[in-house]
């Protein structure tokens, strides 16, 4: 993408110096790294638990976070991360109602809480007039002006993200696999699924700064959804998603630097791909492998 | 008393504004009908990954030199019946419409920055528009348009409501009694594709999931009667793209795609909030009560 990137060679050495020659590009695969591995942890609990749309909803109220933060003058980084917990908090506190006529509301809550998130985006956008560039960059994503700072932040994010769920990762997954009966072996079901989405927001928000808000699935579904077709186990499945997530990501960003192109384009390519190998693996080859694997992740 | 007529008179007397109310009420009444089926059926998830299709679709005909709204509805309908072949029994799951929606936005970038840096010169407001929606912008014949196919969607979706409302309801039932509900579930997607297709132009490809889900769980928790509840998010997809229409064009600094959502969630968020508020302030001074009458 710089105008000196210099061509691609066969020299695969060479080319890799060329893409860690600047600065800038050693943030971006810093920060993929940071991003890549917070999304896979995140994301397997998000794909075992079926919320991909919260998740998804939650990427996206980064969007008047960023552009709020821009408005009011301050960096954008700290309104993703604001508005993304505070989209987590909310969604956590709207009443959902259960009952006789109750039918899923859930899903109207979430539409409901993204479009008006989007909505604020808009407004925020015309209120400070001119700055689309920047628009296109909240949405899709830019790994070109990632700061030392900024890979501080989602460092200390993501290793509090982690430690967060190394503790409630255990009874998260009892309670993911089967609710009702973790619920009445006493594991306290509000408290975790409320701590969750507030982590599922932090890694919303950290994902959004790498590959736009839109395109934060490609890190946070994909990957995670890919090993857990792979393999049953939780702990290979999860490690696997993040080593696929990081794969994936300095990939992207290699193919972006030396292409025109966005590098959210390679990064969904990539994961989309992988997505569609793991499916055809298992559906045509996995039963000549002996054992075959069961879906889901429930172990 | 006669001043707000002078002023909706003015308001009319633009034809930019008639043209947005003519392509904003059809197509408020088609996701309204269509979004009641979509909360009752769950399906809020497919209303949101085939919103960002359009996108990716309307870009892909701009591309390539064509009428974005050609791209929008062809996209979006392969797109869902694509993701509803992909699931069992016709229904979307939750990880392939995840995966489906990442990549196809991923190829919508793709196309926007092909379409930036090769058409720039010819229309660079293109982005935001399909993006956030461009209502007043419309042409009498694009309007038209609109209006014509949101009809014929309502149309087709109150012909299928009563077996749809069954197979939503209780599938195995449905299925048992001969009712097609694998016909029902892909043609119903369709339907909401097609919908997201006509409100891209009003409210934008991000922005019209809230006309599909706030209108239809306002009226899902106003009444539980299915026909009564389906004319209700009908009215109020409609009342929430009129006021907010007319706020917008009130106070120009507001754009009219936050006014109309604005318009369409805050009632919800009314209904469902105030009632609670009220039943534990309501219990809250009983207690009080009580323990004054004790003391």
């Amino acid at each position: 993408m710089p105008a000196d990137a210099g061509g691609l060679s066969w020299n695969l050495a060479a080319d890799l110096q060329g893409v860690l020659a600047y600065h800038f590009m050693v943030n971006a695969f810093l920060a993929g790294a940071v991003v890549a591995v917070l999304a896979g942890l995140v994301g397997w609990f998000m794909v075992l638990r079926r919320e991909s749309f919260v998740g998804h909803t939650l990427a996206v109220t980064g969007f008047p976070g960023a552009a709020g933060a821009t408005l009011v003058g301050i960096s954008a980084v700290y309104g993703f991360f604001a508005f993304c917990v505070a989209g987590a908090l909310i969604i956590t506190a709207l009443p959902r109602r259960r009952g006789l006529h109750s039918f899923s509301e859930e899903s109207a809550v979430v539409g409901t809480v993204q479009a008006s998130a989007l909505a604020c985006g808009v407004l925020f956008v015309s209120l400070y007039r001119g700055f689309l560039n920047s628009v296109n960059a909240f949405l899709f994503g830019s790994f070109l002006g990632i700061t030392d700072s900024q890979v501080l932040v989602l460092l200390v994010v993501a290793a509090l993200a982690a430690v967060t769920l190394a503790v409630i990762g255990r009874p998260l997954l009892f309670l993911s696999v089967d609710a009702d009966v973790a619920a009445a072996s006493g594991v306290p079901a509000r408290p975790l699924t409320a701590a969750f989405l507030i982590l599922l927001g932090l890694a919303a928000a950290a994902v959004s700064q790498i590959t736009g808000t839109l395109l934060v699935f490609a890190l946070l579904v994909v990957p995670p959804a890919t090993a857990q077709l792979l393999t049953a186990r939780p702990f290979f499945s999860l490690m696997l998603a993040v080593l696929l997530g990081l794969a994936i990501t300095w990939l992207g960003l290699a193919i972006a630097y030396y292409s025109p192109y966005p590098v959210g384009f390679f990064i969904t390519t990539l994961a989309f791909a992988s997505y569609l190998a793991a499916r055809t693996w298992r559906a045509g080859l996995a039963p000549h492998f002996g054992r075959p694997a069961a879906a889901r992740g429930a172990a | 008393m006669l001043l707000p007529f002078a002023a909706l008179a003015g308001m009319f007397s633009h034809p930019f504004m008639r043209y947005a109310f003519l392509a904003g009420t059809a197509v408020a009444v088609a996701s309204g009908l269509v979004g009641y089926f979509a909360v009752l059926r769950s399906q809020m998830f497919v209303g949101d990954a085939l919103s960002h299709a359009a996108f990716t679709g309307a870009f892909a005909a701009l591309v390539v030199g064509l009428d974005a709204r050609l791209g929008l509805f062809i996209i979006t309908v392969a797109v869902a019946l694509g993701m509803g072949l992909l699931g069992s029994r016709g229904h979307a799951d939750d990880v392939v419409i995840g995966s489906v929606f990442a990549w196809v936005l991923g190829l919508g970038v793709l196309l926007l920055a092909i379409y930036t840096t090769e058409r720039s010169t010819t229309n660079g407001a293109a982005g935001p528009a399909i993006l956030f929606g461009s209502i007043f912008g419309l042409t009498a014949a694009s309007a038209g348009i609109a209006a014509l196919l949101a009809l014929v969607t309502a149309g087709v979706l109150l012909i299928i409501a009563r077996p749809l409302l069954f197979a939503s309801v209780d599938e195995a039932v449905a299925a048992a009694q001969g009712v097609p509900v694998r016909a029902l579930s892909l043609g119903f997607l369709a339907l909401i594709a097609l919908t997201t297709a006509e409100s891209t132009q009003v409210v934008g490809a991000l922005l019209l999931l809230g006309l599909l889900a706030a209108p239809a769980a306002a009226a899902q928790r106003l009444t539980t009667r299915p026909f009564r509840g389906l004319a209700l998010a009908a009215v109020l997809a409609v009342a929430a793209v009129w006021v907010g229409l007319t706020v917008s064009y009130a106070a120009p600094r507001l754009p009219p795609s936050f006014a109309v959502i604005a318009c369409a969630a805050l009632p919800y968020a009314a209904i469902a909030l105030v009632p609670g508020v009220v039943r534990r302030l309501r219990r809250r001074s009983a207690s009080r009560i009580a323990t004054e009458a004790a003391v």
